[in-house]
Formats: structure tokens, C-alpha cells, sequence
């Protein structure tokens, strides 16, 4: 049943706990911020996220021999760079709302230090396959965050979940209000640190 | 180490494969975008002379068929002339800067109930595009949207948010002399007791410099509108009296 051997699962699962590129890096917080008022627009993101993390990882792993180290950043990027314009214009062709509320923030995935620092720190020395599965890994790191944090914007902020009102109208009627806080960025620090302290108490994570 | 010419091979090589790659995605995938763009442009037409309903999701389909069921197209120069059979979608802004597209929703008995004009200028970082429909009079704004602009997303960016083109609707663009006064974005709210509130809309904090440009661009685009739309009030006016 096992797909993938302990030493590659481990790739996978490291990020999502006890390495968590958001709660333990604390990396990538500003697009974590920005695109998690609607849970649509952070599922997209967070697909756009894998995709860009796991195929730059696995595209710089297998050139890892190849670059020269005096110029690798910049190759880096470049892989990077070129990846995140493709999904966003993949995203205009087929996704054109959802690419017009995400607006900047596909184009800054350029610069989510997840993904430059999976290339530096693990792609650079890693086989093709393991620095994929890293990529993933870190991927789904990061998208976990990103969807509780939404869901938790989206509900306490709009009353909706992608899109379809859950807080039934005789709330509304008894006096319930949409936190508009929510909707602010500043809701999204709240819930965001609050997700990274729970995280940090089951993973027993402490900085030193 | 590596040598400097291999450090420039690879480079080069890294630049082609790139280019190559994107290139050829933005000319596979334009087709497409290009069509998303119109479909977004017909949908703020209709948005502008509030056909949609700012809450509900439309289709493709549905926002194509409701454009071509109930609006009609025609081209004015500056001096207030129809040009006959030309149509707006004739029409290429960067070729021909005289001619002037306007959008009619007509009701049943073909009476115009409202003109909707592309309005464009520099707010503070990009060319904001957008629509302004007028109500029948020529005077009262029935819809503004403002849909395609590079501004900062949570300051100028405001500016396609509802609540702000909500704004607009209601708002006359005629001092009671009939002289074009346009549309002011104010500096914060608009108070009650505010002079000209008929004028003014609220502004948005952190967007003082997106305001300005696009109280500049409405007055000088309804500006080069007027002569057109003089003529039909006059017309109207004149039907009154006879």
C-alpha cells in the first residue's frame, strides 16, 4: 500500500508539521495575509503555490550539477521567475475572476521566500525526485495554513464559505454581525497567529 | 570555479530556454485572454447601467447574450456629430482618438434610458480603465465601474471595490446652469452639509493621488462628450416645449 518509501514520506510530512514553512520558517506570510479573505481565492493560490514550489525544486535538482555556483541565485530565479508567469497566464486564460482578485499576488509568488529557500536549501543538493516531493511537501506546508486562515476569514468575516452562505439569516435576525475585522488584514494577523500558537503547542516547537 | 565563458553559456542557455518557453505559453494561451478581456469589458458595460446584480455570478454565455440582447452601439466625434455606420466596436482608441464609442440601453420603445461612455486616464501608478453610464437626462450618473488598473490593492486598488463605485450613483455631473462640473473625489467622506455634495463622492484614505487622476480624466473625457450630449438635451428640451 506504501507509495512512497519512509524516507520519501518523510519529505512530504516534515513540512506539514514539525518543519511547517509558515508556523516554524515563519515564511510567506505576506501573500498568507492578502489572498485568505475567500476560501476560492486561497485554494487557487495554494494549487498555484505547489505547482510553482514542487516543479521549480524538481527543474533546479536536475540542473544542480549543471549551474554555476556564482550565478546560481539568479538561475534560481529565472526558473522561478518563469514558472509563476506561466501559471498566471494560465490563470487569465482559464480562471480570469479568480486571477483578477488574486491580482498582484500570483506575480509575488516570485518572491515567497518558500520557494527560493526550498531551491537553496534542499533542491541544490538533492535528487530530482526527493527535492519534488519536498516541494509538494512544502507546498501543502503552506497551503494548510493558508485554507484555515481563510476559512476562518471567510466564515467569521462574510458569513460564506466559497461563496455560499452558511450563518443561517435567523442569525442575522437575533442580532448576529459579520466581523468586519475579519475581512482586514489585521484579521488575518489575529487568526494567523493564533493558528501558529495551537500548531506550536501540539508540535511542542520552541524557538531558542 | 567555473570559467566565465562557461558561466556565460549556461546563462545564455537558461535566458533562450525561458524566453522559448514563455514566449510561445503567451501565444498559445492569448487567444483566450483576449476573449476573458471582452467578456470583462461587456460585463462592466452592463454592470455600469446596472443590468447585473453585483452579487450573483454570471456565465460567459449569459453576460454575451444579455449585451447583445439589450444594448446598441454608436460613434460621435467631438463636435457632436453621429458618425453613421460605425459602430464601438469599430472602433481603435490608439488609431482613432476622435472617435468616440458610446453604449445605449434602450427600452422597449427604442427611448435611450441610458448612455454609457469608456472612461480612461493615469491615476497614480497605471492607466485606469473604466465605464460611467448616464441616466436618460444626461446628467445623473447611473453606474460608474472602474475594472482594469495597476494601483496598490488595498489603496488605490479600493477603486473597483463596490462600495466605492456605489458611490457615484446619483451624483449629478451639471451645476444648475447646465455648466459640466463632473465628478470630484473628495478627501475623505463627503459630509452632509458639504458644498456641491450632488458632486462629490467619498474618497479612500491612502488614495489621495488615484483620486486626483481620476477626477482629471472624468472631467476631460465627459468634457469631450459634451458637445454630443448638449445636442440631445437640447433636443429634449425642445420636444418639451413643442
Amino acid at each position: 500500500m506504501n507509495i512512497l518509501s519512509a524516507k520519501n514520506m518523510k519529505f512530504v510530512k516534515d513540512p506539514l508539521m514539525d518543519n511547517n514553512p509558515i508556523s516554524v520558517q515563519v515564511l510567506g506570510i505576506c501573500s498568507a495575509l492578502a489572498v485568505t479573505v475567500q476560501m476560492k481565492t486561497a485554494v487557487v493560490m495554494s494549487l498555484a503555490v505547489i505547482f510553482v514550489i514542487s516543479f521549480s525544486n524538481l527543474t533546479i535538482s536536475l540542473i544542480r550539477n549543471k549551474i554555476p555556483s556564482q550565478i546560481r541565485i539568479i538561475v534560481e530565479l529565472a526558473v522561478i521567475a518563469s514558472l509563476v508567469i506561466l501559471v498566471d497566464q494560465i490563470l487569465k486564460a482559464y480562471l480570469f475572476d479568480i486571477s483578477k482578485q488574486l491580482s498582484v499576488f500570483v506575480g509575488l509568488i516570485i518572491t515567497n521566500c518558500i520557494v527560493l529557500g526550498r531551491a537553496e536549501a534542499f533542491a541544490l543538493q538533492q535528487k530530482p525526485f526527493a527535492s519534488w516531493l519536498d516541494g509538494i511537501g512544502n507546498g501543502l506546508g503552506y497551503s494548510m495554513f493558508l485554507l484555515v486562515v481563510a476559512f476562518g476569514r471567510e466564515l467569521l468575516g462574510s458569513g460564506t464559505l466559497f461563496g455560499y452562505h452558511i450563518i443561517p439569516e435567523s442569525f442575522y435576525a437575533a442580532g448576529y454581525q459579520n466581523m468586519g475585522l475579519m475581512v482586514l488584514a489585521p484579521g488575518a494577523f489575529i487568526l494567523l497567529g493564533l493558528f501558529i500558537w495551537l500548531q506550536r503547542t501540539i508540535t511542542g516547537t520552541v524557538d531558542e | 570555479m567555473y570559467s566565465n565563458a562557461y558561466i556565460l553559456r549556461f546563462a545564455a542557455i537558461v535566458t533562450i530556454v525561458c524566453g522559448v518557453l514563455l514566449a510561445s505559453a503567451a501565444t498559445l494561451l492569448k487567444p483566450m485572454q483576449q476573449e476573458n478581456i471582452q467578456t470583462d469589458i461587456k460585463k462592466n458595460i452592463l454592470k455600469a447601467v446596472s443590468l447585473l446584480e453585483s452579487e450573483k455570478a454570471y456565465t460567459k454565455t449569459e453576460i454575451l447574450d444579455l449585451f447583445d440582447e439589450r444594448m446598441t452601439s454608436i460613434v460621435v466625434n467631438p463636435e457632436g456629430e453621429v458618425l453613421e455606420g460605425l459602430k464601438a466596436e469599430d472602433v481603435n482608441p490608439a488609431e482613432e482618438p476622435d472617435h468616440l464609442p458610446i453604449y445605449l440601453l434602450k427600452d422597449k420603445s427604442d427611448d435611450v434610458i441610458a448612455y454609457c461612455i469608456p472612461i480612461e486616464g493615469k491615476g497614480l501608478w497605471s492607466t485606469i480603465h473604466g465605464y460611467l453610464a448616464l441616466e436618460a437626462d444626461l446628467n445623473t450618473v447611473r453606474g460608474v465601474t472602474f475594472y482594469d488598473h495597476g494601483e496598490t490593492p488595498g489603496l488605490g486598488g479600493e477603486i473597483s471595490q463596490q462600495w466605492f463605485q456605489d458611490n457615484f450613483s446619483g451624483k449629478k455631473i451639471l451645476d444648475e446652469s447646465g455648466n459640466l462640473v463632473s465628478i470630484t473625489v473628495a478627501k475623505g467622506q463627503v459630509r452632509d452639509d458639504a458644498k456641491g455634495k450632488e458632486h462629490l463622492v467619498d474618497g479612500i484614505s491612502g488614495a489621495t493621488l488615484t483620486g486626483n487622476g481620476i477626477n482629471q480624466f472624468l472631467f476631460s473625457d465627459l468634457e469631450r462628450y459634451n458637445p454630443y450630449f448638449e445636442e440631445i438635451r437640447n433636443q429634449d428640451q425642445n420636444e418639451v416645449v413643442s
